[in-house]
């Protein structure tokens, strides 16, 4: 087949975007939205089959094919979800119609922005899209208009502005570094050049482009101490932006990282990135972990999660090498899938016992069984308990570090108890004991959420040999 | 490069430096606003300056932006704003002006240091335009950590977004200058709208950011 079909994860989301801006009606746009992602996800299958050659803006490689085909299988169940959702939203007069087609026409934005920022070649577009991207959530977060949503709408704009504008900045200094190598133009911002001739680069300015990317993007992956906006946007705005939030923007601005961490392994006299991104892994994890303890908001507590899941995969990362890489990714992607699911579930649960409070909703297994049952499932893998899949990786992440660092990975140990222990004091209140909060009969759609977690659990019992293939390879790559 | 064409663009960025400084100690909004208007201006002719003395037409465009959407379109709509909320008073500051200043000087020195440390080998007008910029960018953090004013961080980031625009066009020959500074324009088109359309004011009844926080989740 030689038949391109890749353009079509840029296109299909910018074109629906536009048409669900002018078309009325939630029904009718909530059913195109989702065909809008379908489609999308099929033209992100073509990186299986076709590679074109890296152009001077465009690139896909199995790093970001990956990246690519995870994002829009995600966004294709979040909006399936979000069908669901908006539906019961504006049956309550949470959301009008007008702001339903504003959401509509943001998501699909947010996709083109995810998808441009994944195979952007050109590190200058790359932070184009990422800064589209931060936009687009931070109108969806204050979508709600309270004054919660607000402030975190707010606290959300101003410091992912601070991060982004931090990151050009470290642009600019790759730009800096490679000018004398690789001679003025596009092509001393185009990262398959870039990394080809990376070992010639100036390394003390590599090593400072990488320190103010690293806490410009690391403001986007939430890693503490940068975390601040996090819990709130994911609080406050509506479930499915969380879910895509945490499942995949964190994802994006992670592989923004990536991207300029094997710009520096491939210089010898750069720093090793490493060590940084292991350092604020382990801090954001460990901080994640006792902050899950004392939240009493539903989604606050799961965003704290994802704090501390991104921890992890910035520690493993970080740890480099074929092992902790393979880890590193096999955990992103479960948590992706995860975390999703759990905010599917949280959706639902928050609007039946119409609260988002801990206090406030108690016996859900008793309420709705599907529904808390499908939450106990996705705490329990989410709180990395065998066979499921995110026990798989980070016991290759523990194991993986045991051998190299055991003092690092006893740190990692006890962070990751003491969340599990967390999640688990949360869910007990939430899911088991007397019902309280509304008894409301749930109008859900399950299929997002269960197809998430079987994927989980079949990842955690079977890895398919062609998976274990490519993610080896794809560890390889990143070095 | 003719020692003029240096000089000047020396004299520029410097006083960008200098008047991101005078940002710091305003205590007025209208001042500080004007005051931005001022450095948007020094901005539009320094980037002006390069694309005359590097000959690169497209860096007038930047210039343009810099000049009718940073030095006029937004210090007037800003001025309308706090106009229309009523808030042209004094701004509250976190701390006071002798030790703003001392950790702004602070921060100046410490970007020459790393700069000029780490270029050696760069040309001197790109190297010294990096490092003027980078006092510009951590000048406008702080200015940003500063205020608990709503409108008066937006000037701070505003201002450490011009010392970006200033890194971009230092640094020869990079292409999607343009582009990146028209994205920009946009990212601070949407955060003026913002101030305006979240209505800060009509939510919180002000814009001291400091209020916002008793609205944490946690204490519902």
């Amino acid at each position: 087949m030689t038949f391109n079909a890749l353009p079509g994860v840029l296109l299909i989301p910018a074109l629906a975007a536009a048409l669900l801006a002018a078309l009325p009606g939630y029904r009718l746009t909530a059913r195109l939205n989702v065909a809008a992602t379908v489609l999308t996800f099929l033209c992100a299958l073509s990186v299986f089959f076709v590679r074109p050659r890296p152009g001077s803006y465009l690139l896909v490689d199995d790093l970001n094919g990956t990246f690519i085909v995870l994002t829009t299988f995600v966004s294709f169940t979040t909006a399936v979800f979000s069908a669901s959702y908006i539906g019961h939203e504006i049956e309550i007069g949470r959301l009008t119609p007008l702001f339903v087609r504003f959401y509509h026409a943001m998501y699909q934005t947010l996709m083109f922005a995810m998808n441009l920022a994944l195979i952007a070649n050109n590190i200058g577009l790359m932070w184009v899209a990422i800064e589209l991207a931060t936009l687009t959530t931070v109108l969806m977060v204050g979508i709600y208009r309270t004054h919660e949503a607000l402030e975190a709408a707010w606290k959300y704009f101003i410091l992912g502005s601070v991060g982004i504008a931090l990151a050009l900045f470290g642009t600019i200094l790759v730009y800096m570094a490679a000018r004398p190598v690789i001679g003025e133009g596009v092509d001393a911002m185009v990262w398959s050049v870039l990394v080809k001739r990376a070992n010639a680069f100036d390394p003390a300015l590599l090593d400072l482009a990488f320190v103010f990317l690293l806490l410009g993007y690391g403001t986007k992956v939430g890693l503490a101490p940068l975390h601040a906006w996090l819990p709130d946007a994911h609080a406050e705005g509506p479930t499915p932006i969380s879910a895509v939030l945490s499942g995949l923007l964190l994802n994006v601005a992670l592989y923004a990282l990536l991207r300029f961490k094997m710009l520096l392994a491939a210089n010898a006299a750069a720093l090793a990135p490493g060590p940084l991104m292991v350092t604020l892994g382990l801090l954001s994890l460990v901080f994640a972990a006792f902050m899950l303890y004392r939240r009493r908001d539903i989604k606050r507590l799961f965003a704290y999660s994802s704090i501390e899941h991104m921890g992890i995969i910035t520690f493993a990362f970080g740890m480099g090498g074929p092992l902790a890489n393979f880890a590193g990714l096999l955990h992103m992607t479960m948590h992706s899938l995860t975390k999703s699911a759990i905010f599917f579930a949280v959706g639902h649960v928050s609007q039946v016992k119409g609260t988002q409070r801990i206090a406030d909703m108690g016996g859900l297994t008793e309420t709705h069984p599907l529904l808390g049952w499908g939450l106990v499932l996705g705490v329990v893998a989410i709180a990395g308990l065998p066979p499921l899949g995110i026990f798989m990786s980070e016991f290759l992440v523990v194991s993986s570090t045991f051998a190299r660092a055991p003092l690092l990975a006893l740190v990692l140990v006890f962070g990751l108890v003491v969340g599990l222990a967390g999640l688990f004091l949360r869910l007990n209140s939430i899911a088991f004991g007397e019902p309280r909060g509304g008894t409301a009969k749930a109008q859900a759609s399950y299929v997002p959420m269960f197809a998430h977690l079987t994927l989980v659990f079949a990842a955690g019992i079977y890895m398919p040999p062609a998976l274990v293939a490519w993610f080896h390879n794809v560890a390889g790559l990143l070095g | 490069m003719s020692r003029m064409d240096f000089d000047v663009a020396h004299l520029l960025a410097g006083t960008l430096v200098l008047i991101s400084f005078i940002e710091l100690y305003q205590d007025r909004l209208y001042a500080l606003l004007n005051v931005y208007a001022g450095h948007a201006l020094v901005l539009a002719a320094s980037v002006a300056w390069q694309a005359f003395i590097r000959d690169a037409p497209h860096l007038y465009v930047t210039a343009a932006i810099a000049l009718g959407f940073k030095a006029i379109i937004i210090p007037v709509a800003l001025h309308r704003i706090i106009v229309r909320l009523g808030i042209h008073r004094e701004i509250e500051k976190v701390v006071g002006v002798g030790p703003a200043m001392l950790a702004g000087m602070g921060l100046v020195a410490l970007s020459m240091v790393v700069m000029l440390r780490v270029t050696p080998g760069a040309d001197p007008l790109a190297r010294e335009d990096l490092a003027f910029a980078l006092s510009v960018v951590l000048l406008g953090l702080l200015m940003m950590v500063t205020r608990r004013n709503a409108v008066g961080q937006v000037v701070g980031f505003m201002s450490l977004e011009n010392g970006l625009v200033l890194a971009a066009t230092g640094a020869k020959g990079m292409p999607l200058v343009v582009e990146i500074s028209v994205a920009f324009s946009i990212l601070i088109a949407f955060i003026v709208i913002g101030i305006f359309l979240f209505r800060i004011r009509e939510r919180f009844d002000t814009v001291d950011v400091g209020a916002l926080d008793s609205f944490r989740g946690e204490r519902r």
